[in-house]
C-alpha cells in the first residue's frame, strides 16, 4: 500500500526497525531516536496532507475514542488523524465517572474491545487510567490526556510547533506560565522539552510550580518577568477557573495581574519569542486577545501540528 | 503440609528440640529447648519423656505475635474478610492475638455489636480483642457509650479511618478515658489536610501527577492530640505513624512524661512512595530507578500507578521510612501493627485515585520484618519486642516463654523464603504490592493460648 504512494520518506518509515512500544502511555518511554522518529514522520504526515493525499496505513483497522472528559480539539484532532489514515472511527461510551454507574473502566474497555476496536485513544480524569487501561486490555492504548499527569501527544505537537520556529531545541529557554501543578500538558512537555536539549522555566504562584524544584533541567520562578526574560519561547498553560480563592491564587484578578500575559511583557523574553497555548484558551485571564492574535502566537499553528503528529503516532503504534 | 487449629483445640504437649529462642521478656537469644505440657510451658528438663519431639534446628522460637491493628471486616460482606479468614491469616503470620478494628459495617460502636464480634471470635484462630468506635457511628460527634464495653475487654476506643476531627471532643474523650487506663487510638490526619489527596506528597507525586498528602497532616493532628493527652492525663496511642516529623513530636512529648504511644506499619517501614511509580525495592536499599530520580526515570507500564500501593496514611519517602525504623530501634515506637486491611478485587481494579486504600498485612508483617533484620536496619530482639512483647503489654497481655505461662509462642524458618501468591495466603483478599515478591521467613507452628493454631511441615525427631 505504502510503496504505491509513491512517497519515498514513508517508504522510509516503512523500511524502519519495528517500533517496539505497543501503546503510547507518555513521552517518557520514548528515546531519542524514537522521538526523532516520531517527529521525522510528522512532518511527512504534515506535507502528504498539505498535498492533499490520502494514505490507508489503518485501512480495515477500528479506532475507538474513549473521551471520558470533556474535549474538543484533542478528540477532533485524533478523529481526523485516524481517518486520514484510512481507520474506521468509533465513539467509545465511557462515563465521567463510571464507578457511580457500577462498571469500571476495565470492564467497559474490555467490552467494547470485542466489538473489535484495535487502539482505543482514552482521555480520562484520573493520573495513571491509560496505565490500567493498558494492562487491562488487549488493544492498543494512546494516552490523550490523563488527568494531571501526561499529554504525550501535545508535547509532541508542542515540541514540533516549537522546532519549526526555533530550528531546534538545544540549548533554548522555554517558560512555561500557570498552573503547572494541575497540568497534564506541563508534565509531558517538561518531559520532552528537556530531551530535546532545552532547559524549562516554570513561571507561576507558589502552590501552582511547587515539587518542581527537583527536576533536571528545570527552573522554577515566581515572578513573571524574571521568568519570561530572554526565554526563547513561552507557553501559556489554561488557567482553570475553579482554582481561585484556597487554590493558589487569592483571586483569578490577582492572577491575571501578576502572572497573565500581555505583549508588553512577552517584550521581556528573546525578540520573536513564539507564544504557545494548549488551548482552550481563556482571553483575559491567562492571555490577552491581543497576544493571543499577535503574529508571536503560533496557537493555531499547534492545532494544525496537532493532527500530524497524531497520525504519526498512530501510524507507528500500528507499525 | 500445613494445616490451621483453633484457640477451643485441644490444649498442646510437644517438645520444640534446638531452636534459637528469643524472648526479650527474658533477655534470653540461646539455642535451647522449649516444652509444653497441656498448653503451658515448663521446664524442658522437667518435660515428660514421652512427649512428640519437633525438630527446632535452624528455626527460631520466639512469643507469638500481637496485633494492635487489622480490619476483619465483620460484619461486613463476609467475603472480604471474616474473623474466621482473618483470624487464619494472622495465625499464618505467626500472631496469638490480633485486635479488630471497629469500622466494619455496622460499626463496632455499641455493645450489641462488640459482643458479636467477641462471640463469633469464640473459637477462631487467633484471640480476637476489640478496638471500639470512639464515636456513634463513627461521626466524631456523641462518645461511644465505654463504660459497657469493658466487661468486653475493648484494648481501646478509636475512629480508625479517620482521626476524631473535633478537638473538643477528642479531649472529652481523652478526659473520660483517663481513668480507665484505655487508649484514644488516633489515625492522626487533620481532615483539612488531606482532602483529595492520594499519596505521600513529594517528587513523585509531583512526576506521576496524584494529589499529593501532606507530611503536616499527620504532624498537625500528632501535635494536637499530644496537648489533649497532656492537659487531661488521658492516653493517646497514634496508630500507623508514617512520618519523621510526626515521630520526632512523639520522642518529645515522651521525654516530657505526656501519656502517648504509637506504632507503625509493615509498609511504611519498607515501602516507599516511589512504589506508586512503580519501583520496588525496599527502603533500606541502595536508592536505583524512581527512588534516586523519579523525574527521569521512565514508568514501568506494568506497575506504575499499582493500586496495591494505594494505601492510609500514604506510602512514606524513604527518608521517613528509615527514620521510623530507627524509632521502631530505639524504642520510641512501641509496636509494628499492621493495618492489615483486605479490599475485595473490584475496589482495587480501578483508577489509582478511585482505589480504596488499604493493603492486607498479617501474613507478610513478619516477613518484612526480618528483611530489615537481614538488612541490618532491626536487630532480632527488636523485632521480637515491636512485634510481640509490646504490643501484647499495652494491652496487658504477657508474652513470656518462661515456665509456666500459657503457651503463646511462634515458630519461625528465618532461612527460608517464600512467594508471596494468592494461592499461599489464608486471608480472603490479596490486595498487597508485594503479591509476587520472594520474602525471607516461613513460620512454622504458631501456638495461641496453649493450642496449635498454625503448623507447616515440622518434622518429628527420635
Amino acid at each position: 500500500m505504502i510503496e504505491s504512494l509513491g512517497t519515498p520518506p514513508v517508504a522510509d518509515h516503512a523500511k524502519a526497525p519495528t517500533w517496539r512500544h505497543r501503546h503510547l502511555l507518555d513521552v517518557d518511554q520514548l528515546d531519542h531516536a524514537e522521538i526523532e522518529r516520531c517527529l521525522g514522520l510528522a512532518i511527512e504526515m504534515r506535507s502528504l496532507r498539505d498535498r492533499g493525499e490520502r494514505l490507508d496505513l489503518l485501512r480495515s483497522q477500528i479506532v475507538g475514542l474513549a473521551f471520558a472528559e470533556a474535549s474538543t480539539r484533542t478528540r477532533v484532532s485524533f478523529e481526523v488523524a485516524a481517518a486520514a489514515l484510512g481507520a474506521q472511527v468509533v465513539d467509545l461510551p465511557i462515563e465521567a465517572s463510571s464507578v457511580t454507574k457500577g462498571e469500571s473502566l476495565i470492564d467497559t474497555l474490555r467490552t467494547l474491545e470485542r466489538t473489535g476496536v484495535g487502539t482505543i485513544v482514552l482521555r480520562h480524569a484520573a493520573s495513571g487510567a491509560p496505565y490500567l487501561a493498558a494492562r487491562s486490555v488487549g488493544a492498543r492504548v494512546v494516552n490523550a490526556g490523563d488527568g494531571t499527569h501526561a499529554h504525550p501527544t501535545q508535547a509532541l505537537l508542542d515540541a514540533l510547533t516549537l522546532r519549526d520556529a526555533l530550528g531546534t531545541l538545544e540549548g533554548k529557554r522555554v517558560a512555561i506560565v500557570g498552573d503547572i501543578g494541575h497540568s497534564r500538558v506541563a508534565r509531558s512537555n517538561i518531559h520532552l522539552l528537556t530531551a530535546l536539549g532545552a532547559t524549562v522555566r516554570l513561571v507561576g504562584p507558589p502552590a501552582w510550580v511547587r515539587g518542581f524544584e527537583d527536576w533536571p533541567g528545570v527552573s522554577i520562578s515566581h515572578e513573571l518577568e524574571e521568568g519570561l526574560r530572554d526565554a526563547d519561547a513561552v507557553m501559556a498553560l489554561r488557567v482553570q477557573l475553579e482554582r481561585d480563592a484556597g487554590g493558589g491564587v487569592p483571586t483569578l484578578r490577582e492572577y491575571t495581574a501578576r502572572w497573565g500575559l500581555d505583549e508588553e511583557r512577552m517584550a521581556l523574553a528573546a525578540r520573536d519569542a513564539p507564544l504557545l497555548h494548549p488551548g482552550p484558551t481563556n482571553e483575559g485571564v491567562e492571555i490577552t486577545p491581543e497576544l493571543a492574535a499577535s503574529p508571536r502566537s503560533l496557537i493555531g499553528r499547534q492545532v494544525s501540528n496537532g493532527v500530524a503528529v497524531r497520525m504519526a503516532v498512530l501510524a507507528l503504534l500500528a507499525s | 503440609m500445613s494445616a490451621f487449629g483453633r484457640v477451643t483445640d485441644a490444649p498442646a504437649s510437644f517438645v520444640l528440640v534446638g531452636a534459637r529462642i528469643v524472648d526479650p521478656s527474658l533477655g534470653t537469644d540461646a539455642v535451647g529447648d522449649l516444652a509444653v505440657v497441656a498448653g503451658r510451658l515448663v521446664d524442658p528438663a522437667a518435660a515428660p519423656t514421652d512427649l512428640p519431639r519437633l525438630v527446632g534446628a535452624g528455626l527460631l522460637a520466639m512469643p507469638a505475635l500481637c496485633d494492635l491493628h487489622a480490619h476483619l471486616r465483620e460484619p461486613g460482606d463476609g467475603r472480604t474478610e471474616t474473623i474466621e479468614s482473618g483470624s487464619r491469616a494472622a495465625a499464618h503470620g505467626g500472631y496469638a492475638t490480633v485486635c479488630a478494628m471497629p469500622n466494619t459495617d455496622p460499626p463496632l460502636d455499641e455493645r450489641a455489636r462488640v459482643a458479636l464480634v467477641v462471640d463469633l471470635a469464640r473459637d477462631a484462630a487467633c484471640r480476637v480483642r476489640v478496638v471500639a468506635a470512639a464515636t456513634r457511628g463513627r461521626e466524631g460527634e456523641r462518645m461511644t457509650e465505654v463504660g459497657e464495653l469493658i466487661p468486653l475487654h475493648i484494648v481501646g476506643i478509636s475512629d480508625d479511618g479517620a482521626a476524631v476531627a473535633s478537638a473538643r471532643v477528642a479531649r472529652g474523650i481523652l478526659a473520660y478515658l483517663a481513668p480507665l487506663d484505655l487508649p484514644l487510638i488516633e489515625h492522626a490526619e487533620e481532615p483539612s489536610l488531606a482532602v483529595g489527596a492520594v499519596m505521600r506528597s513529594g517528587r513523585t507525586a509531583t512526576r506521576l501527577g496524584l494529589s499529593g498528602w501532606p507530611g503536616s497532616a499527620e504532624l498537625s493532628m500528632v501535635e494536637r492530640d499530644i496537648g489533649l493527652a497532656k492537659e487531661t492525663g488521658g492516653w493517646v496511642h497514634l496508630t500507623h505513624l508514617s512520618t519523621a516529623a510526626a515521630l520526632e513530636a512523639v520522642r518529645r512529648a515522651r521525654a516530657r512524661g505526656t501519656r502517648v504511644t504509637c506504632d507503625v506499619t509493615p509498609h511504611h517501614l519498607a515501602l516507599t512512595d516511589a512504589w506508586v511509580a512503580g519501583d520496588r525495592g525496599f527502603a533500606w536499599e541502595e536508592p536505583t530507578g524512581a527512588v534516586a530520580d523519579p523525574f527521569r526515570t521512565p514508568l514501568d507500564p506494568e506497575l506504575a500507578y499499582d493500586s496495591a500501593c494505594r494505601v492510609n496514611p500514604p506510602l512514606p519517602t524513604r527518608e521517613d521510612a528509615l527514620a521510623l525504623l530507627e524509632g521502631v530501634a530505639d524504642g520510641t515506637i512501641d509496636a509494628i501493627a499492621t493495618d492489615h486491611a483486605p479490599h475485595p478485587r473490584e475496589r482495587k481494579a480501578v483508577e489509582f485515585a478511585a482505589a480504596a486504600p488499604g493493603m492486607i498485612g498479617l501474613e507478610t508483617a513478619l516477613s518484612v520484618g526480618l528483611a530489615a533484620v537481614e538488612a541490618g536496619r532491626l536487630t532480632l530482639p527488636d523485632l521480637v519486642v515491636a512485634m510481640a512483647t509490646r504490643p501484647a503489654a499495652l494491652i496487658g497481655e504477657e508474652r513470656s516463654l518462661s515456665p509456666g505461662a500459657l503457651a503463646d509462642l511462634a515458630v519461625v524458618d528465618p532461612q527460608a523464603r517464600w512467594c508471596v501468591e494468592p494461592d499461599a495466603l489464608a486471608s480472603s483478599s490479596t490486595n498487597t504490592p508485594l503479591l509476587g515478591m520472594e520474602l525471607p521467613g516461613v513460620v512454622r507452628l504458631t501456638v495461641a493460648s496453649g493450642r496449635i493454631t498454625y503448623r507447616d511441615g515440622l518434622d518429628s525427631a527420635r
